[in-house]
Protein backbone atom coordinates (compact mmCIF):
# COMPACT_ATOMS: atom_id res chain seq x y z
CA UNK A 1 0.00 0.00 0.00
CA UNK A 2 1.38 3.38 -0.91
CA UNK A 3 0.65 6.73 0.79
CA UNK A 4 0.93 9.44 -1.52
CA UNK A 5 1.35 11.77 1.41
CA UNK A 6 4.15 9.78 2.90
CA UNK A 7 6.19 9.78 -1.14
CA UNK A 8 9.36 12.11 -0.22
CA UNK A 9 9.88 14.66 -2.55
CA UNK A 10 12.62 17.23 -2.63
CA UNK A 11 11.31 20.68 -3.51
CA UNK A 12 14.90 21.54 -4.09
CA UNK A 13 16.09 18.68 -6.60
CA UNK A 14 16.67 20.04 -10.31
CA UNK A 15 13.43 19.62 -12.48
CA UNK A 16 15.49 19.12 -15.69
CA UNK A 17 14.26 22.41 -17.68
CA UNK A 18 10.84 23.37 -17.19
CA UNK A 19 10.58 24.86 -20.62
CA UNK A 20 12.03 22.66 -23.11
CA UNK A 21 15.46 23.29 -24.50
CA UNK A 22 14.69 27.29 -24.24
CA UNK A 23 16.26 27.21 -21.16
CA UNK A 24 19.00 29.33 -23.12
CA UNK A 25 17.20 32.71 -23.63
CA UNK A 26 15.53 32.19 -20.31
CA UNK A 27 17.12 34.22 -17.55
CA UNK A 28 20.58 32.22 -18.29
CA UNK A 29 22.62 35.71 -18.91
CA UNK A 30 25.91 34.64 -18.34
CA UNK A 31 26.63 32.43 -20.99
CA UNK A 32 26.08 34.37 -23.53
CA UNK A 33 28.87 35.15 -26.36
CA UNK A 34 29.04 39.43 -26.24
CA UNK A 35 30.74 40.53 -29.36
CA UNK A 36 31.21 44.25 -29.11
CA UNK A 37 32.58 47.71 -30.96
CA UNK A 38 34.45 50.24 -29.50
CA UNK A 39 35.36 53.60 -31.29
CA UNK A 40 38.81 54.34 -31.66
CA UNK A 41 40.66 57.95 -32.85
CA UNK A 42 39.30 58.89 -36.74
CA UNK A 43 37.19 56.01 -38.54
CA UNK A 44 39.32 53.30 -36.06
CA UNK A 45 37.32 50.82 -34.23
CA UNK A 46 37.83 47.70 -31.70
CA UNK A 47 35.84 44.53 -31.75
CA UNK A 48 35.65 42.45 -28.64
CA UNK A 49 35.14 38.88 -28.28
CA UNK A 50 33.79 38.30 -24.97
CA UNK A 51 32.31 35.03 -23.12
CA UNK A 52 33.31 32.17 -25.30
CA UNK A 53 32.42 28.61 -23.42
CA UNK A 54 35.63 27.10 -22.08
CA UNK A 55 36.01 24.55 -24.06
CA UNK A 56 37.31 26.40 -27.02
CA UNK A 57 40.94 27.46 -27.19
CA UNK A 58 41.16 31.13 -27.41
CA UNK A 59 44.35 31.20 -28.91
CA UNK A 60 44.15 29.34 -31.92
CA UNK A 61 40.95 30.89 -32.19
CA UNK A 62 42.34 34.25 -32.53
CA UNK A 63 44.71 32.84 -35.05
CA UNK A 64 42.48 31.56 -36.97
CA UNK A 65 40.11 35.07 -36.71
CA UNK A 66 43.48 36.97 -37.68
CA UNK A 67 43.92 34.55 -41.00
CA UNK A 68 40.89 34.86 -41.99
CA UNK A 69 39.48 38.40 -41.39
CA UNK A 70 43.01 39.99 -42.34
CA UNK A 71 43.26 41.46 -38.84
CA UNK A 72 45.34 41.94 -36.35
CA UNK A 73 44.20 41.21 -32.42
CA UNK A 74 45.17 40.31 -29.15
CA UNK A 75 44.17 38.49 -26.70
CA UNK A 76 43.62 40.59 -23.24
CA UNK A 77 43.15 39.43 -19.76
CA UNK A 78 40.18 40.95 -17.97
CA UNK A 79 39.78 40.32 -14.23
CA UNK A 80 35.57 40.20 -14.75
CA UNK A 81 35.38 38.76 -17.74
CA UNK A 82 38.09 36.20 -17.84
CA UNK A 83 40.18 35.85 -21.04
CA UNK A 84 38.78 38.53 -24.16
CA UNK A 85 39.45 38.62 -27.80
CA UNK A 86 40.10 41.86 -29.52
CA UNK A 87 40.33 42.42 -32.96
CA UNK A 88 41.14 45.61 -35.32
CA UNK A 89 38.36 46.96 -36.89
CA UNK A 90 34.37 46.56 -37.15
CA UNK A 91 34.68 42.38 -37.10
CA UNK A 92 31.54 41.62 -35.59
CA UNK A 93 29.26 40.30 -38.45
CA UNK A 94 32.28 38.23 -39.72
CA UNK A 95 32.71 36.63 -36.23
CA UNK A 96 29.15 36.16 -35.60
CA UNK A 97 28.97 33.87 -39.04
CA UNK A 98 32.31 32.40 -38.56
CA UNK A 99 30.98 31.38 -34.75
CA UNK A 100 27.97 30.25 -36.07
CA UNK A 101 29.57 28.14 -39.15
CA UNK A 102 31.63 26.15 -36.35
CA UNK A 103 28.63 24.99 -34.63
CA UNK A 104 28.24 27.66 -32.03
CA UNK A 105 23.99 28.08 -31.93
CA UNK A 106 22.94 31.76 -32.88
CA UNK A 107 20.68 32.86 -29.82
CA UNK A 108 23.71 32.11 -27.55
CA UNK A 109 25.12 35.11 -29.73
CA UNK A 110 25.00 38.61 -28.81
CA UNK A 111 26.06 41.35 -31.18
CA UNK A 112 26.16 44.52 -29.39
CA UNK A 113 26.97 48.04 -30.88
CA UNK A 114 25.61 50.50 -33.63
CA UNK B 1 -3.88 13.13 -37.88
CA UNK B 2 -3.04 11.91 -41.08
CA UNK B 3 -3.83 15.06 -42.82
CA UNK B 4 -0.98 16.65 -41.24
CA UNK B 5 1.73 17.16 -43.82
CA UNK B 6 -1.22 18.82 -46.13
CA UNK B 7 -2.16 21.11 -43.27
CA UNK B 8 0.63 22.90 -41.86
CA UNK B 9 0.42 26.53 -41.52
CA UNK B 10 3.37 27.40 -39.93
CA UNK B 11 5.73 26.66 -43.03
CA UNK B 12 4.40 29.48 -44.67
CA UNK B 13 4.37 31.79 -41.81
CA UNK B 14 7.97 31.12 -40.79
CA UNK B 15 9.29 32.39 -43.80
CA UNK B 16 7.73 36.33 -42.79
CA UNK B 17 9.65 36.49 -39.73
CA UNK B 18 12.60 37.77 -41.68
CA UNK B 19 15.30 39.54 -40.69
CA UNK B 20 17.46 39.40 -37.68
CA UNK B 21 19.28 42.35 -35.83
CA UNK B 22 22.32 40.64 -36.49
CA UNK B 23 22.44 42.43 -39.41
CA UNK B 24 21.93 46.89 -39.44
CA UNK B 25 18.62 47.02 -40.41
CA UNK B 26 19.20 50.22 -42.60
CA UNK B 27 21.84 48.23 -44.61
CA UNK B 28 25.68 48.24 -44.63
CA UNK B 29 25.95 50.08 -47.52
CA UNK B 30 22.66 52.47 -46.93
CA UNK B 31 23.89 55.88 -48.23
CA UNK B 32 24.78 58.32 -44.53
CA UNK B 33 23.41 61.16 -46.49
CA UNK B 34 20.72 60.44 -46.96
CA UNK B 35 18.13 61.49 -44.14
CA UNK B 36 16.67 58.79 -41.59
CA UNK B 37 13.04 57.83 -41.95
CA UNK B 38 10.93 60.06 -40.11
CA UNK B 39 9.50 57.55 -37.49
CA UNK B 40 11.29 54.33 -36.33
CA UNK B 41 8.80 51.78 -37.33
CA UNK B 42 9.45 47.92 -37.42
CA UNK B 43 10.10 48.32 -41.12
CA UNK B 44 13.08 49.85 -42.46
CA UNK B 45 13.82 52.64 -45.21
CA UNK B 46 14.74 49.21 -47.45
CA UNK B 47 11.26 48.19 -46.97
CA UNK B 48 12.15 44.99 -45.31
CA UNK B 49 10.93 44.12 -41.84
CA UNK B 50 13.06 44.03 -39.08
CA UNK B 51 12.01 41.62 -36.41
CA UNK B 52 10.22 42.92 -33.34
CA UNK B 53 10.24 39.33 -31.83
CA UNK B 54 8.09 36.66 -33.02
CA UNK B 55 5.12 37.51 -34.40
CA UNK B 56 1.29 37.10 -32.80
CA UNK B 57 -1.34 35.21 -34.52
CA UNK B 58 -3.08 38.30 -34.39
CA UNK B 59 -0.44 40.25 -36.98
CA UNK B 60 -0.36 36.78 -39.20
CA UNK B 61 -3.74 37.76 -40.05
CA UNK B 62 -3.08 41.05 -40.90
CA UNK B 63 -0.63 39.78 -42.95
CA UNK B 64 -2.66 37.60 -44.72
CA UNK B 65 -5.43 39.86 -45.40
CA UNK B 66 -2.90 42.15 -47.17
CA UNK B 67 -1.80 39.76 -49.30
CA UNK B 68 1.39 38.10 -50.11
CA UNK B 69 2.71 40.16 -53.03
CA UNK B 70 2.28 43.60 -50.48
CA UNK B 71 5.42 41.79 -48.23
CA UNK B 72 7.52 43.20 -50.86
CA UNK B 73 6.19 46.55 -51.42
CA UNK B 74 6.92 49.76 -49.08
CA UNK B 75 5.95 50.31 -46.35
CA UNK B 76 3.73 53.90 -47.64
CA UNK B 77 1.40 52.39 -50.09
CA UNK B 78 1.10 49.23 -47.14
CA UNK B 79 -1.72 50.80 -45.87
CA UNK B 80 -4.05 51.59 -49.09
CA UNK B 81 -2.72 48.36 -50.87
CA UNK B 82 -3.94 46.85 -47.89
CA UNK B 83 -7.65 48.01 -47.95
CA UNK B 84 -7.80 47.68 -51.78
CA UNK B 85 -6.57 44.05 -51.47
CA UNK B 86 -9.36 43.50 -48.88
CA UNK B 87 -12.05 45.16 -51.17
CA UNK B 88 -11.11 42.72 -54.04
CA UNK B 89 -10.74 39.93 -52.19
CA UNK B 90 -14.12 40.09 -50.65
CA UNK B 91 -15.60 40.54 -54.08
CA UNK B 92 -13.78 37.46 -55.38
CA UNK B 93 -14.31 35.11 -52.54
CA UNK B 94 -17.97 36.17 -51.88
CA UNK B 95 -19.27 34.01 -54.92
CA UNK B 96 -17.68 31.03 -53.95
CA UNK B 97 -18.73 31.50 -50.05
CA UNK B 98 -22.20 32.04 -51.73
CA UNK B 99 -22.21 28.34 -52.99
CA UNK B 100 -20.50 26.76 -49.99
CA UNK B 101 -23.30 28.11 -48.05
CA UNK B 102 -25.24 25.63 -48.70
CA UNK B 103 -23.47 23.48 -45.87
CA UNK B 104 -22.78 26.38 -43.34
CA UNK B 105 -24.99 29.74 -42.75
CA UNK B 106 -22.01 31.52 -41.35
CA UNK B 107 -19.77 31.55 -43.82
CA UNK B 108 -17.55 34.36 -43.33
CA UNK B 109 -15.25 36.47 -45.96
CA UNK B 110 -12.41 36.25 -43.46
CA UNK B 111 -12.20 32.30 -44.19
CA UNK B 112 -10.85 34.08 -47.43
CA UNK B 113 -7.60 35.16 -45.58
CA UNK B 114 -7.36 31.67 -44.06
CA UNK B 115 -7.40 29.65 -47.08
CA UNK B 116 -4.70 31.60 -48.41
CA UNK B 117 -2.36 30.59 -46.22
CA UNK B 118 -3.58 26.48 -46.38
CA UNK B 119 -2.19 27.12 -50.63
CA UNK B 120 1.05 25.65 -51.29
CA UNK B 121 0.96 25.94 -54.74
CA UNK B 122 2.77 28.39 -56.48
CA UNK B 123 1.85 32.22 -57.33
CA UNK B 124 1.32 31.54 -61.07
CA UNK B 125 -0.69 28.64 -60.30
CA UNK B 126 -2.95 30.77 -57.51
CA UNK B 127 -3.35 33.23 -59.99
CA UNK B 128 -4.58 31.27 -62.17
CA UNK B 129 -7.16 29.62 -59.90
CA UNK B 130 -8.29 32.45 -58.76
CA UNK B 131 -9.12 34.11 -62.07
CA UNK B 132 -11.08 30.63 -62.73
CA UNK B 133 -12.73 30.43 -59.53
CA UNK B 134 -15.61 31.82 -59.45
CA UNK B 135 -17.17 29.98 -63.04
CA UNK B 136 -15.40 26.49 -61.55
CA UNK B 137 -16.06 26.91 -57.81
CA UNK B 138 -18.92 24.66 -57.79
CA UNK B 139 -17.12 21.52 -59.12
CA UNK B 140 -14.61 22.02 -57.26
CA UNK B 141 -17.14 21.90 -53.99
CA UNK B 142 -18.21 18.70 -55.79
CA UNK B 143 -15.06 17.25 -56.45
CA UNK B 144 -13.88 18.00 -52.72
CA UNK B 145 -17.00 16.04 -51.42
CA UNK B 146 -16.03 13.41 -53.30
CA UNK B 147 -12.82 12.98 -52.52
CA UNK B 148 -13.70 13.29 -48.50
CA UNK B 149 -16.06 10.47 -49.49
CA UNK B 150 -12.91 8.58 -50.77
CA UNK B 151 -10.71 9.45 -47.94
CA UNK B 152 -13.84 8.18 -45.60
CA UNK B 153 -13.70 5.32 -47.45
CA UNK B 154 -10.00 4.83 -47.09
CA UNK B 155 -10.15 5.26 -43.19
CA UNK B 156 -12.71 3.19 -42.87
CA UNK B 157 -10.30 0.35 -44.24
CA UNK B 158 -7.88 1.52 -41.32
CA UNK B 159 -5.16 2.61 -43.92
CA UNK B 160 -3.22 5.39 -42.77
CA UNK B 161 -0.82 5.06 -44.95
CA UNK B 162 -3.35 4.77 -48.37
CA UNK B 163 -4.61 7.86 -46.69
CA UNK B 164 -1.41 9.64 -46.57
CA UNK B 165 -0.57 8.48 -50.20
CA UNK B 166 -3.73 9.88 -51.16
CA UNK B 167 -3.06 13.19 -49.78
CA UNK B 168 0.45 13.03 -51.17
CA UNK B 169 -1.00 12.89 -54.65
CA UNK B 170 -3.81 15.49 -54.07
CA UNK B 171 -0.93 17.93 -53.17
CA UNK B 172 1.54 17.12 -55.86
CA UNK B 173 -1.29 16.87 -58.62
CA UNK B 174 -1.37 19.80 -60.66
CA UNK B 175 -4.84 19.59 -60.66
CA UNK B 176 -6.51 23.20 -59.07
CA UNK B 177 -9.87 22.30 -58.29
CA UNK B 178 -8.47 20.21 -55.08
CA UNK B 179 -6.46 22.74 -53.73
CA UNK B 180 -9.06 25.57 -53.92
CA UNK B 181 -11.64 22.79 -52.39
CA UNK B 182 -9.28 22.59 -49.30
CA UNK B 183 -8.56 25.97 -48.85
CA UNK B 184 -12.12 26.88 -48.29
CA UNK B 185 -12.79 24.08 -46.04
CA UNK B 186 -12.02 25.72 -43.33
CA UNK B 187 -15.17 28.29 -42.97
CA UNK B 188 -17.41 27.94 -40.06
CA UNK B 189 -19.17 24.55 -39.97
CA UNK B 190 -17.12 23.29 -42.42
CA UNK B 191 -13.64 22.47 -40.47
CA UNK B 192 -11.08 20.07 -42.03
CA UNK B 193 -12.07 17.90 -38.92
CA UNK B 194 -15.38 17.35 -39.21
CA UNK B 195 -14.70 14.97 -42.38
CA UNK B 196 -12.81 12.48 -40.35
CA UNK B 197 -12.92 11.25 -37.09
CA UNK B 198 -9.14 12.84 -35.92
CA UNK B 199 -8.53 14.90 -33.34
CA UNK B 200 -8.50 18.54 -34.57
CA UNK B 201 -4.76 20.24 -34.27
CA UNK B 202 -3.76 23.23 -32.10
CA UNK B 203 -3.12 25.23 -34.69
CA UNK B 204 -6.96 24.39 -36.20
CA UNK B 205 -8.21 25.84 -33.38
CA UNK B 206 -6.30 28.98 -33.70
CA UNK B 207 -7.30 29.68 -36.98
CA UNK B 208 -11.05 29.14 -36.20
CA UNK B 209 -10.72 31.10 -33.31
CA UNK B 210 -9.22 33.87 -35.45
CA UNK B 211 -11.70 33.53 -37.67
CA UNK B 212 -14.71 33.70 -36.25
CA UNK B 213 -13.06 36.74 -34.22
CA UNK B 214 -12.55 38.50 -37.32
CA UNK B 215 -15.98 37.71 -38.52
CA UNK B 216 -17.38 39.25 -35.69
CA UNK B 217 -15.49 42.16 -35.05
CA UNK B 218 -14.56 43.15 -38.43
CA UNK B 219 -13.17 46.36 -37.01
CA UNK B 220 -9.88 44.67 -35.41
CA UNK B 221 -8.07 44.30 -38.94
CA UNK B 222 -8.93 47.56 -39.78
CA UNK B 223 -8.04 49.80 -36.55
CA UNK B 224 -4.89 48.15 -36.42
CA UNK B 225 -3.32 50.79 -38.47
CA UNK B 226 -2.18 52.43 -34.85
CA UNK B 227 1.42 52.19 -34.95
CA UNK B 228 4.00 53.27 -32.43
CA UNK B 229 6.46 55.56 -33.90
CA UNK B 230 8.85 57.75 -32.28
CA UNK B 231 10.55 60.83 -33.29
CA UNK B 232 14.38 60.05 -34.89
CA UNK B 233 17.07 61.09 -33.15
CA UNK B 234 18.60 64.66 -33.90
CA UNK B 235 22.29 64.66 -33.93
CA UNK B 236 24.81 67.37 -33.97
CA UNK B 237 28.43 67.28 -34.12
CA UNK B 238 30.17 69.01 -31.34
CA UNK B 239 33.82 69.87 -32.34
CA UNK B 240 35.76 66.85 -33.99
CA UNK B 241 35.21 64.02 -31.47
CA UNK B 242 31.70 64.57 -29.88
CA UNK B 243 27.90 63.92 -30.75
CA UNK B 244 25.15 65.36 -29.78
CA UNK B 245 21.92 63.55 -29.19
CA UNK B 246 19.47 66.66 -28.73
CA UNK B 247 15.84 65.11 -28.19
CA UNK B 248 17.15 62.12 -25.67
CA UNK B 249 14.51 63.64 -22.89
CA UNK B 250 11.54 64.02 -25.85
CA UNK B 251 12.04 60.60 -27.04
CA UNK B 252 12.55 59.56 -23.26
CA UNK B 253 9.11 60.92 -22.86
CA UNK B 254 7.53 59.31 -25.37
CA UNK B 255 8.93 55.67 -24.38
CA UNK B 256 8.16 55.94 -21.16
CA UNK B 257 11.45 55.28 -19.67
CA UNK B 258 13.89 57.08 -17.36
CA UNK B 259 16.51 58.88 -19.43
CA UNK B 260 19.11 57.83 -17.12
CA UNK B 261 18.18 53.66 -17.94
CA UNK B 262 18.22 54.85 -21.99
CA UNK B 263 21.68 56.60 -20.95
CA UNK B 264 23.10 53.84 -19.69
CA UNK B 265 22.09 51.13 -21.99
CA UNK B 266 23.08 53.55 -25.05
CA UNK B 267 26.78 53.78 -23.81
CA UNK B 268 26.85 50.06 -22.80
CA UNK B 269 25.52 49.09 -26.31
CA UNK B 270 28.01 52.00 -28.04
CA UNK B 271 30.92 51.17 -25.60
CA UNK B 272 31.16 54.93 -25.09
CA UNK B 273 31.12 57.26 -22.40
CA UNK B 274 29.02 60.99 -22.35
CA UNK B 275 27.14 63.43 -20.34
CA UNK B 276 23.82 65.38 -19.95
CA UNK B 277 24.60 69.36 -20.83
CA UNK B 278 22.64 72.28 -18.92
CA UNK B 279 19.96 72.08 -21.67
CA UNK B 280 18.96 68.15 -21.19
CA UNK B 281 20.88 67.17 -24.30
CA UNK B 282 23.42 64.01 -24.48
CA UNK B 283 27.01 64.48 -25.23
CA UNK B 284 27.98 61.28 -26.76
CA UNK B 285 31.98 60.49 -26.88
CA UNK B 286 32.68 59.48 -30.32
CA UNK B 287 31.23 60.08 -33.44
CA UNK B 288 27.62 58.66 -34.50
CA UNK B 289 25.24 58.96 -37.28
CA UNK B 290 21.68 58.97 -36.67
CA UNK B 291 21.27 55.57 -38.41
CA UNK B 292 23.80 54.29 -35.48
CA UNK B 293 21.64 55.56 -32.81
CA UNK B 294 18.25 54.82 -33.78
CA UNK B 295 19.52 51.39 -34.20
CA UNK B 296 20.48 51.39 -31.00
CA UNK B 297 17.43 53.12 -29.75
CA UNK B 298 15.26 50.09 -31.79
CA UNK B 299 17.17 47.83 -29.96
CA UNK B 300 16.27 49.23 -26.64
CA UNK B 301 12.25 49.70 -27.48
CA UNK B 302 12.82 45.45 -28.67
CA UNK B 303 14.09 44.96 -25.19
CA UNK B 304 12.72 47.24 -22.74
CA UNK B 305 9.55 49.05 -24.16
CA UNK B 306 7.52 46.62 -26.11
CA UNK B 307 5.53 43.57 -24.21
CA UNK B 308 7.23 40.19 -24.77
CA UNK B 309 3.98 38.70 -25.37
CA UNK B 310 1.23 41.16 -26.68
CA UNK B 311 4.14 43.41 -28.13
CA UNK B 312 2.60 46.62 -27.19
CA UNK B 313 4.72 49.83 -26.31
CA UNK B 314 2.47 50.23 -23.79
CA UNK B 315 4.33 49.50 -20.42
CA UNK B 316 6.07 50.74 -17.28
CA UNK B 317 9.35 49.54 -15.83
CA UNK B 318 9.98 49.51 -12.44
CA UNK B 319 12.81 48.59 -10.07
CA UNK B 320 12.21 45.82 -7.36
CA UNK B 321 14.64 44.50 -5.08
CA UNK B 322 17.76 45.48 -8.08
CA UNK B 323 16.04 43.75 -10.34
CA UNK B 324 14.19 45.67 -13.18
CA UNK B 325 10.32 44.42 -13.77
CA UNK B 326 8.37 45.65 -17.08
CA UNK B 327 4.63 45.33 -16.73
CA UNK B 328 2.58 45.71 -19.29
CA UNK B 329 -0.26 48.02 -19.32
CA UNK B 330 -2.49 46.47 -22.09
CA UNK B 331 -2.05 42.96 -21.28
CA UNK B 332 -0.94 42.83 -17.84
CA UNK B 333 1.73 40.45 -18.60
CA UNK B 334 4.92 41.15 -16.12
CA UNK B 335 8.81 40.04 -16.67
CA UNK B 336 11.63 40.73 -15.66
CA UNK B 337 14.25 42.14 -17.57
CA UNK B 338 17.90 41.75 -18.37
CA UNK B 339 20.16 44.33 -16.10
CA UNK B 340 22.11 46.70 -18.71
CA UNK B 341 25.93 45.44 -18.62
CA UNK B 342 28.99 47.00 -19.91
CA UNK B 343 30.86 44.20 -20.37
CA UNK B 344 34.72 44.15 -21.40
CA UNK B 345 35.99 47.78 -22.04
CA UNK B 346 39.37 47.52 -24.04
CA UNK B 347 41.36 50.16 -23.61
CA UNK B 348 41.26 53.41 -26.37
CA UNK B 349 43.92 56.58 -26.67
CA UNK B 350 46.60 57.10 -24.41
CA UNK B 351 47.03 55.32 -21.00
CA UNK B 352 48.24 58.23 -19.67
CA UNK B 353 44.75 59.73 -19.52
CA UNK B 354 42.90 57.12 -17.97
CA UNK B 355 43.13 57.25 -14.41
CA UNK B 356 42.76 52.91 -13.84
CA UNK B 357 45.30 52.39 -16.52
Amino acid sequence: MSVQNLNTFDPFADEGDPLGSSTQDVGSQSNYIHIRIQQRNGRKTLTTLQGLPKEYDLKKLLKAFKKEFACNGTLVDDEESGQVIQLQGDQRLKISTFLVQEGIPKNTIKVHGF
Amino acid sequence: MSEEPLFDPSLKKRKKKTVAFSEDPLGADADPTTPAPAEIDNVTTNGDAVDMGPTTMHEQMLKQNAGPEDGEKKEDDDLKAMFGDLKKKKKKKEIPLDLEGDGSGTSTPVGAAVSEDLDFSDLKKKKKKSSKKAALDLEAFEKELNESKVKDADEEEGGDENQLQDVDETELGDDPFSRGGEGVSLDSGNEPWLKSDRDYTYEELLHRFYAQLHASNPALLTSAGKRYTIAPPQLAREGNKKTIFANVSDICKRMHRQPEHVIQYMFAEMGTTGSVDGSGRLVIKGRFQQKQIEHVLRRYIVEYVTCKTCKSPDTLLSKENRIFFMSCESCGSRRSVNTIKTGFQAQVGKRSKNKTG
